[in-house]
């Protein structure tokens, strides 16, 4: 798509999409949401108004029927039922395909088009007869008395009111009124006549004061009359209604409470022709920004804080505060040694500088974890329905801040996790009835910060692990021996372990499993670890331990030559002395003796085929990759240090064992290892090695496989 | 290639051993003095490996190893010329060691041959056409060519295997 204008509406329609399935989700647990189905009006409308306006005719017909169905809903000829949810669910996603096609720059074809057109007769079907688009704004004020008063939506009252002049001695005080007023809803007014605030002079025994009051409350007119129900005989009282078509915030009314300022007792007409004027444009501009109460002023407040920057930029950023530090390293080492007090105060001040925009930039990356719990709403909804299960999603911490990077891998885990949930964890009603559990499973997402980690947890109050039959089947599965007994945590980890419980036998029973090797690895990749904690017949708890970011890690630094290279200290588990008593040992392959425990190694000036020759004593660095341990050897270990990943390029992208590069403090680069690559290849180069050298009926006695060495 | 020769253009000219190169100005980013390149293990011995350019990791390569000449050894004159290449549609940063450079000259596209067939010592391939200045020929190689993936790709095949490079 060329336009760039259409390239904004495609991006707003996808935001107003994600909106309107949230309030859609929303709506189903609490029908009689009136602001919520304004919500949903006025998302459709602003669909419907601006996909004509860029041309996209297909979108904006379809979105207009959905529009008029909302309307009869709003009008309450129509009631928010679960077909209607679904359709509108379906309608959503049938937008969202619309947008697909028109971002691509194609036609809509007829399989979309006759899609589009199934879920419009559907909807029909749902729809009053009479129901005409269009007619919803004349509707008469009925539904304000109904007694649920609460659920009703904001009207913006005017009230005028002149208490007698004897209203003190009766013990009386407007400004309570007011007071009483205010704890209604939103409420401003003006005082006219002599005093010039609510506040009387104490020991007045005559009130001349007018208030003119505004009130968006959803209480019914009736209510209001109410607070007043001690001086309405003797005083002059006014209610009347200003506006309800939208909820009008309170930030809107400075121009109503001049025009009541400057002139006493202003028609009320005129005042409402003001609101008309003012808000039937704003309308038109942008719907969501009248939008009153919880959701609405939040967003509102989101548009004026926030802007959008491509990622991009942010990684360019992100990219240059991190050579920052390091000049800015350098740059307090020089000044150090040149000792000189004017430069080493200013090399400080940098220091500090930077320390806090680098924060700062970090901070820009992440973004909070709610849009993706947003999705699982669905998911939820959806594959319960499928279930046939009652469940419900709640979710905790949507605050909580993640690298960005690291939330877009999130998501397919977590599908994962809850439809897992969904299918193994929760029984079905009948069944749950039976344990004495309500009939709605509950699954909570729930994300929080602990130290550097941010925990992500998906529970469920379902069956839980069968613990028994994990050790059964993990028996039958030659893993573990029948006679020993491995702690719970053991267990469950089986249920990561590939192919494991994908057999009915276990699913059936303990029911965990299913790609859960896979969610293992996604989180692994991440730097995360997963763990389970679950008690049979009272649910399961995952939860995820993720690093804030991934631009950031802990490394270990060592040496090879003169090289330096930098192992991921999350896997790190100690640093061994690697003598050549110890190194020479094992047969063919290379092992060394750690506390009487044999460990694998791999010495990196082999695998990376470096020149010269390794001094008398290396070290060996023992890391846990999957459980099991192996070691690397290298030359000397320089130290723990905090290294920014950076990509080594395309040209360089097939060399395997190497993840990254990081820049030191000096300026050079040292690369960074990948473990597990390194571990797999070198693996399958030793077999092959000793294939050929068993070929060759010549075994190196030393031990050491060099793969030059052996070639040769 | 005709199109681009009908006017005058600018080239940076460098020296390989003995002979001057040439590259048009517009792909050279900047030139950098010659410091520690940090060699990315396993990769051919022309993959010098990498440097930090204000912290964006960028390959250097060494352009006479891969013509077939010298290893280009660390002299006062050493340069590493960082050029934007454009490989696969994407465009890279590549620094390419050179024995020194020279300077930046305009060549009017009338004193530009086509390259030779025969009597260079490196693939024509790389070659875009022969300058010539005050009786001196200069070779205007093709960058995006020397740098390609496709040729790139051709040297790391042969390295998945290490016993063919000892051998």
């Amino acid at each position: 798509m060329k336009d760039r204008n259409q390239q904004a509406f495609v991006e707003e329609a996808k935001e107003l999409l994600a909106g309107l399935e949230e309030a859609v989700l929303e709506i189903e647990r609490d029908p009689l949401n009136t602001e919520l189905i304004g919500k949903i009006f006025r998302t459709m409308h602003t669909i419907k108004g601006s996909s004509a306006m860029f041309g996209f005719e297909s979108i904006a017909s379809f979105t207009h029927e959905l529009e008029t169905a909302f309307d009869c809903v709003r009008e309450g000829t129509m009631q928010v039922t679960p077909e209607l949810v679904t359709l509108t669910l379906a309608s959503r996603d049938h937008i969202a395909s619309l947008l697909l096609v028109v971002e691509d720059g194609l036609q809509v074809d007829e399989a979309l088009t006759s899609k589009g057109n199934a879920i419009l007769r559907q909807l029909r079907t749902l729809m009053p007869q009479a129901a005409e688009p269009g007619v919803a704004a004349k509707t008469p004020a009925a539904t304000v008395s109904d007694p649920n008063a609460d659920s009703q939506k904001s009207v913006l009252y005017r009230i005028y009111f002149k208490p007698p002049e004897n209203i003190f001695l009766r013990g009386l005080n407007p400004a309570n009124l007011i007071e009483e007023l205010a704890a209604m809803g939103d409420e401003e007014h003006v005082v006219h006549a002599d005093s010039p605030s609510v506040q009387e002079p104490e020991g007045a025994d005559l009130c001349r004061s007018i208030y003119d009051i505004l009130l968006s409350t959803a209480h019914p007119a009736e209510g209001i009359r109410d607070v007043f129900i001690f001086v309405e005989e003797d005083s002059e009282l006014r209610i009347e209604k200003l506006y309800d078509a939208a909820p009008l915030g309170k930030d809107k009314w400075q121009p109503l409470l001049e025009t009541m300022r400057a002139s006493k007792g202003v028609p009320t007409s005129s005042l409402q022709a003001l609101i008309n004027e003012t808000e039937g444009r704003r309308e038109k501009v942008k719907v969501d920004a009248t939008a009153d109460g919880g959701t609405g002023r939040h967003q509102e407040q989101r548009a004026i804080h926030s802007i959008k920057v491509p990622s991009e930029r942010l990684d360019k950023l992100v990219n240059l505060v991190g050579e920052l530090v390091t000049v800015q390293a350098r740059l307090t080492i020089a000044a150090m040694n040149l000792t000189d007090p004017t430069l080493t105060q200013i090399a400080e001040e940098v220091e500090a500088l930077i320390a806090e925009l680098r924060d700062n930039a970090m901070s820009m990356r992440m973004v909070p974890i709610g849009t993706t719990f947003m999705r699982f709403q669905r998911l939820v909804r959806d594959l319960s329905v499928e279930l046939g299960k009652e469940i419900r999603l709640v979710t905790e911490g949507e605050d909580t801040e993640l690298d960005k990077t690291v939330i877009e891998r999130l998501g397919d885990p977590l599908v994962h996790m809850i439809r897992n949930s969904i299918d193994h964890g929760i029984e079905s009603p009948d069944m749950r009835e039976a344990a004495g559990k309500p009939r709605t499973g509950t699954i909570c997402l729930s994300a929080a910060h602990s130290g550097t980690n941010v925990n992500v947890t998906v529970s469920d109050d379902g069956r839980g692990f069968d613990v028994e039959a994990i050790r059964l089947r993990a028996v039958a599965q030659g893993m573990i021996k029948p006679d020993s007994h491995p702690t719970e945590q053991e267990l469950f980890a089986f249920a990561f372990a590939p192919g494991f419980s994908t057999s009915k036998e276990v699913t059936s029973v303990s029911g965990r499993g299913v790609g859960m090797d896979v969610v293992r690895r996604n989180i692994e990749d991440l730097g995360g670890k997963i763990e389970i904690a679950s008690k049979q017949g009272q649910g399961s708890t995952f939860t995820l331990k993720l690093p804030l970011t991934l631009a950031i890690i802990e490394g270990l630094l060592v040496r090879v030559n003169d090289e330096l290279f930098v192992l991921p200290l999350a896997a790190v588990k100690e640093c061994v002395e690697l003598p050549p008593w110890n190194a020479r040992r094992g047969n063919g392959g290379q092992l060394i003796n750690v506390r009487g425990e044999i460990v694998p190694y791999v010495r990196l000036r082999d695998y990376f085929e470096m020149t010269g020759s390794a001094p008398s004593i290396e070290y060996a660095v023992i890391a846990e990759v999957e459980g099991k341990r192996c070691g690397f050897a290298v030359d000397s270990i320089i130290g723990e240090q905090q290294v920014v990943i950076k990509s080594i390029g395309k040209s360089y992208k097939d060399v395997k064992g190497i993840s990254g590069a990081t820049v030191l403090g000096d300026g050079a680069l040292a690369l960074i290892i990948d473990i597990p690559v390194v571990l797999s290849t070198a693996e399958s180069e030793r077999e092959r090695l000793l294939r050929l050298a068993s070929a060759d009926v010549r075994v190196e006695s030393s031990g050491s496989l060099a793969i030059r060495g052996e070639a040769q | 290639m005709d199109e681009s020769m009908t006017e005058t253009t600018q080239y940076l000219t460098f020296k390989l051993e003995d002979e001057v190169y040439a590259t048009t100005i517009s792909q050279v980013r900047e030139v950098l003095e010659y410091s520690k390149v940090t060699k990315v293990p396993r990769t051919p011995d022309y993959m010098r490996g990498v440097i930090n350019l204000r912290g964006r990791v960028v390959p250097v390569l060494d352009l006479k190893l891969r013509f077939g000449m010298n290893r280009t050894e660390q002299t006062v004159n050493t340069c590493v010329i960082i050029v934007e290449v454009d490989m696969d549609g994407e465009t890279m940063i590549i620094g390419a060691l050179a024995d020194s450079v020279q300077e930046v000259i305009e060549l009017d596209a009338s004193l530009i041959e086509p390259p030779p067939k025969i009597g260079t010592k490196l693939n024509t391939d790389f070659i875009r056409g022969m300058g010539k200045r005050d009786d001196k020929f200069i070779i205007i190689l093709d960058i995006d060519r020397v740098f390609s993936a496709e040729n790139l790709g051709a040297v790391r095949a042969t390295m998945a295997e290490p016993e063919t490079v000892a051998e």
